[in-house]
This record gives C-alpha cells, structure tokens and sequence, in this order.
C-alpha cells in the first residue's frame, strides 16, 4: 500500500509561545527553534505501526512549508519514514486553510495513495480544517479523531473519539485518516535512524510541478484575513499564599464565602 | 438589510444539543437566523427551534445521516448553498461539524474562520474574534463578498429564549447520493462516568500530573463527589492513559466554565488554560510557587496536593454536617 503522512514544521511550543507578526500578520518563524509538530510524532507513529503490520508497503512523508522545513521531514525520516516531499514556493506563504489543503491535494493526487494520516489538528493554528478539505479536494472518505486503525482488505475501521466515548466507524479505502493526540507511542529516531535518513529519497515540488495558480493560493488566494491583533483580557490576581498546615481551612473559608459548599 | 445566518443544529438524545443552541441563539442577535437540521429526530426537533431564535427551519428527517458521517450533510447543505446564498454559516465546534465545514468550505471555496468567541458586523463587514495563544486575540474576516463559515467556540454565547418566536418549517426533498454514504458508524460505545457531565457541572476538581501516580487521581474524585461536582484532567494524564479523553479539559479538549474549578497539581499550560479561564472562581494548589496557573487563581495554595486534599475532603463533609 502506499500511504501518505502530512506534517508540518512549527516554532517549538515547548520553548516558545507562537506569536504572530504584527505587520505581516502571520506566524513569526525567524529567531525561533522550529520542530516536527509533536502531534505529527504521534500520527508518523501510528502510520509506521501500520505499515509495519501491513508488510509489502511505502511511507511517504510530506510537508508544504520554506526550505526549513526540510529539518522536520529528515526527523520523519529518521523515525522511520521511507520517503519525503518538501512543497516549497515563495508563493505558498500565507496560505489559509483551504491554499494549504489545495496544495498538498495537488501532491497526493499525482501519487495514488491509498491511505493519507494526517494530525487532527496542528499545535500551532489547530484549526483542524485542513484534513478535510484535502478529503474533498481529492474526493475521498475521511475517518477523524482516530486512536486506533486497522485496515481489513479494502476497509479502513477506526475508533473514531467523541464526547462521550468512542464511534466504530468504517470506510473503502483510499481514505484520509486523522489520528487524535496521544493515541500512539511515540518512536524516537535512533543514530542509526538519523545515519539512514541521510540516504532516504527526498524530493522538492514547486506550485509549477503541481500545475497549481499562484492566484489559488498563498495570500493571493487566502479566503480569510486577520484585521488586527491584540491583547488579551488577564484575570485579576488573586491572592496566593503559602500552605502551612491550614490549607484546607482557608480553602473551605473561600468556598464557604462564596456560596459554593 | 438583515444577514440571514445559517446554522446547523445537531441532536442529542432526541434534543437540539446545547451547542448548537448557544449559537443558534447568537445568530438570532445578529440577523436572520435560519436553522438546519438533519437525522432521524429531525422533525420532532424542529418545531422548537423558533423559541431559540430561528425564523426559519429545514428539516430533513432521514436516517442516513446518523448513520453516515459528515458527506449526507455536506451533499445536502451543499445543495441548499447552490439555491440560496446566506451571508454567514455559523456553527458550533463538536466533532461532525468541524468535519462537514472543512469539506463545504473546499467545495464552495468558503473561507473559514474557526475557534470564534464572538462575532460582529460594522456595516457589510464581519469581524470575529479569535483567542491567539495566551496573550493574544486576532480580530478576523472573510476578505470577500458571499458566504462565509465561522466555527464558534462552546460556550462562548448563552442559550436564549425568544419567547413567542415560532419557526416555518420546510421539509427539503434533497435525495442522498449512494456514493457519499461512505463513512458507517458500525458502533457506538459510551464510556459511562459517575455524577454531572463536565460540561453541564457548576463545580470542576480536576487533577495534572501533580497528583504523582494514577491511584492518586481518587482523591481529585472524591473532592469532586463531595463538592457535588464533576472531575476532569489535564492532556498530559490522559495522553498517559491514567483516564479516558473525555475527562480532558483544554484547548484540545473540552471548554468548561464551571462557578467553581479546582485545579490540583496542574502546572496551567495555555493549551490547558484555554478551556477553564472562563471559570467564575479558580483555586489552584501547586507546590511551584511559580507555577502559571497562579497566574489566573483567585486562591491559589502552594502546597502538596497529596497532604491538602484529604484534608480538604474531610474539612468540606464536616462543614457540610454543619451546615
Ligand atoms: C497542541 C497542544 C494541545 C494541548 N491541549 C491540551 C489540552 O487540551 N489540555 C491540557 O491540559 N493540556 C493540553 N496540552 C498540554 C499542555 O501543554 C501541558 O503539557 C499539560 O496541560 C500539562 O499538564 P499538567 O499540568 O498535568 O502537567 P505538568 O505541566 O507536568 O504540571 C504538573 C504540575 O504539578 C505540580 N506538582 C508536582 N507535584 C506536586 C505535588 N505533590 N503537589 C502539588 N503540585 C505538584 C508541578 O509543580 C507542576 O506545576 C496541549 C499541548 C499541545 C502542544
């Protein structure tokens, strides 16, 4: 089988908080560390342990994103991943949801998968928008909020999360598959990982390859626009104070003030 | 002239869920509310969307939607967009409805703005809200004349009644496309949890990786049990499998805005912060005096959680004995 991994490069969430530049608009990525999303570790697990189990198949990962970005597909591939795909075009920058599901559409199209992971959402715009839109770009079956899959002959069946608890939901394959945080260990890439990567098939598309319209995507064809940026209400503060045997008493004098016992 | 505003109401055990309400009753605030609502319990629905604000229903009472995920609707709406062209899709953010505004989006090339918290127009122009990390919100909108898609977030508007207000009705005819009944349901397991339901609770405890190990997380329970309030958890509990994704609170889980929320060794990671700063009363005990969550407490107790809360269970039942 072939199947697919989208992913995407971010400013570390676990170092820095993204900020948006108040000029352009949009994520700032200079003078931050930038990472492979930590969701998208979860869903290269998920998709390894499938192919894994699958046997006789191919793991492509690819990104839409700058040169950079690069970094986060040779993790991918140290991770496991067979083979990798960098979308890069000046053009591309300031893609909203639908330029970015149009463009990695454009991609997958010309490869026949048969199965496409992606995140549920990224961790620095999580919209989650963009896995469906590649299912309708390409006009396949999406099968969301995964955290378990098996593939039995033509099918897919996931454990689809809801409120409540969790959906059995089955669809044909080719299907596009998003896998909700936390749902898979994570694989950490070894040396000898990192050493084989170097060697692992890397391919870079410009919007010309993918025969796309720079006016369909970018800022040129973005559908929605930040007017304005600003702060945030912060909640007063409150008072803090240090346990020293009576904790409890001063927390049920709160709740008892309060009306809350 | 009125923007006529779409929304799509989804039913919960045989009634309009409380999300789509809240927004329904925002849409009426904002112009022409007009409701859409699919499935089997459609039709019962319907009639009581008026008092929630819709001038205007259509109802498609067939099953095949609450078999087959998110193309039916998407086929349908779709058909609804080729006859009419409302200003403004507004609907709530849950589970089907951010897969069936993804795929509507793609197909009408509609922009779409998510995660609103609130949304107004100056003149022709829409201008939403949207929280940005921490620190920051964007104020956003669609650079374009037609239809746009805004996904609101729970909790962000009160349910209203608007007394007297009675719905039309149309029953659309719309035939559902073999091919888009592709993703079946084949199961539904709901993984049952004791007193209210996170969402609906006016008391929260919930429990972070503080706690130190999974057996500890009772004690967060039993606090909860006591106060007559529901527990929930932090990700990094749940994404280490101490208890189902449903007790998870934060922007990846669930919004809640409780009277009163408890958070018990929780550090207060913005992702987390993001679904209970909403809260009227926080109290916070972590034994970091620099932790974050301190940062949004009313109380806040630097302290073990460990020690304090069996304490605080057995000071709450003796204040309750007296009172
Ligand atoms: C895209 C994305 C989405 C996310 N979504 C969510 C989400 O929806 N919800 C969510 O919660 N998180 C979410 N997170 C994770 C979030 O960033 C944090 O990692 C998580 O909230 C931390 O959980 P915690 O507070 O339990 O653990 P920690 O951050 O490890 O904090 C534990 C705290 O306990 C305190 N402590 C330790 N021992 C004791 C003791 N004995 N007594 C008292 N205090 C003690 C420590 O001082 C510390 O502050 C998300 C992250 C990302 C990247």
């Amino acid at each position: 089988m072939k199947i697919f991994v989208c992913v995407k490069q971010i400013p570390d969430p676990n170092t820095v908080e993204s900020k948006l530049d108040p000029a352009t608009k949009r994520l700032v990525r200079t003078g931050v560390s930038l990472v492979l999303d930590p969701g998208d570790e979860t869903t290269i697990a998920a998709a390894i342990k499938l192919r894994d189990s699958l046997g006789n198949s191919e793991l492509t990962a690819i990104s839409m994103g700058p040169a950079s970005a690069q970094e986060a597909l040779r993790r991918a591939l140290a991770m496991g991943v067979d083979r990798a795909i960098l979308i890069s075009d000046p053009a591309l920058a300031g893609s909203d949801v639908l330029g970015t599901a149009r463009t990695l559409a454009a991609a997958l199209k010309r490869e026949n998968p048969d199965l496409i992971f992606c995140s549920t959402e990224s961790t620095d715009g999580y919209t989650g928008m963009v896995p469906g839109a590649i299912a309708e770009f390409l006009g396949l079956p999406q099968l969301t909020f995964a955290r378990e899959i098996n593939v039995e002959g033509t099918k897919a069946v996931i454990k689809r999360v809801t409120q409540t608890g969790y959906e059995v939901v089955e669809s044909p394959l080719p299907a596009v598959v998003t896998i909700a945080s936390g749902s898979f260990e994570a694989i950490y890439p070894t040396m000898k990982g990192i050493m084989s990567a170097r060697k692992k098939p890397f391919s870079q598309l410009s919007l010309s390859d993918l025969g796309l319209d720079p006016s369909q995507v970018g800022e040129a064809g973005a559908r929605e626009q930040i007017l304005s940026i600003g702060k945030a209400e912060a909640r007063a503060a409150g008072q803090i104070i240090k346990d020293e045997g009576n904790a409890a008493e001063i927390i049920a004098d709160f709740l008892q003030r309060h009306q809350l016992l | 002239m009125a923007k006529t505003i779409w929304v799509l109401v989804e039913i919960e055990d045989g009634r309009p869920a409380r999300s789509s309400l809240e927004v329904l009753s925002k849409a009426a605030h904002l112009g022409r509310a007009e409701a859409i609502v699919l499935g089997s319990a459609a039709a019962t629905v319907a009639p009581s969307l008026g008092e929630f604000g819709a001038e205007k229903v259509y109802v498609h009472a067939d099953p095949t939607y609450d078999t087959y995920l998110t193309l039916p609707a998407v086929d349908t709406l779709s058909a609804l967009l080729q006859r009419q062209q409302p200003d403004l899709l507004l609907f709530p953010t849950t589970y089907d409805v951010r897969d069936i505004a993804a795929r509507l989006s793609a197909r009408h090339n509609l922009g779409l703005i998510t995660d609103a918290t609130d949304l107004r127009y100056e003149g022709e122009r829409l201008e939403v809200t949207v929280p940005w990390g921490g620190e920051n919100v964007v104020v956003a909108t669609h650079p374009y004349q037609g239809t746009g898609i805004v996904l609101a977030r729970p909790k962000a508007f009160s349910v209203e009644r608007f007394e007297g207000r009675q719905a039309e009705i149309e029953q659309l005819t719309v035939t559902l496309r073999p091919e888009s009944q592709q993703m079946k349901i084949l199961d539904r397991v709901e993984v049952q949890s004791e007193g209210p339901a996170l969402e609906d609770a006016s008391i929260i405890v919930s429990g972070g990786r503080g706690l130190g190990k999974p057996e500890n997380y009772r004690l967060v329970e039993e606090l909860a049990t006591v106060l007559g309030g529901a527990p929930g958890a932090t990700r990094a509990i749940v994404d280490a499998g101490w208890l189902p994704y449903s007790y998870q609170i934060g922007q990846t889980g669930k919004t809640v805005k409780p009277t009163l929320y408890i958070a018990c060794g929780i550090s207060g990671a913005i992702q987390h912060l993001a679904g209970m700063k909403g809260s009227k009363y926080i109290i916070a005990i972590n034994k970091d005096e620099h932790a974050p969550i301190f940062s949004v407490a009313d109380l806040g107790i630097v302290g073990d959680v460990l020690t304090i809360l069996p304490q605080l269970i057995e000071e709450v039942k003796r204040r309750k004995t007296q009172l």
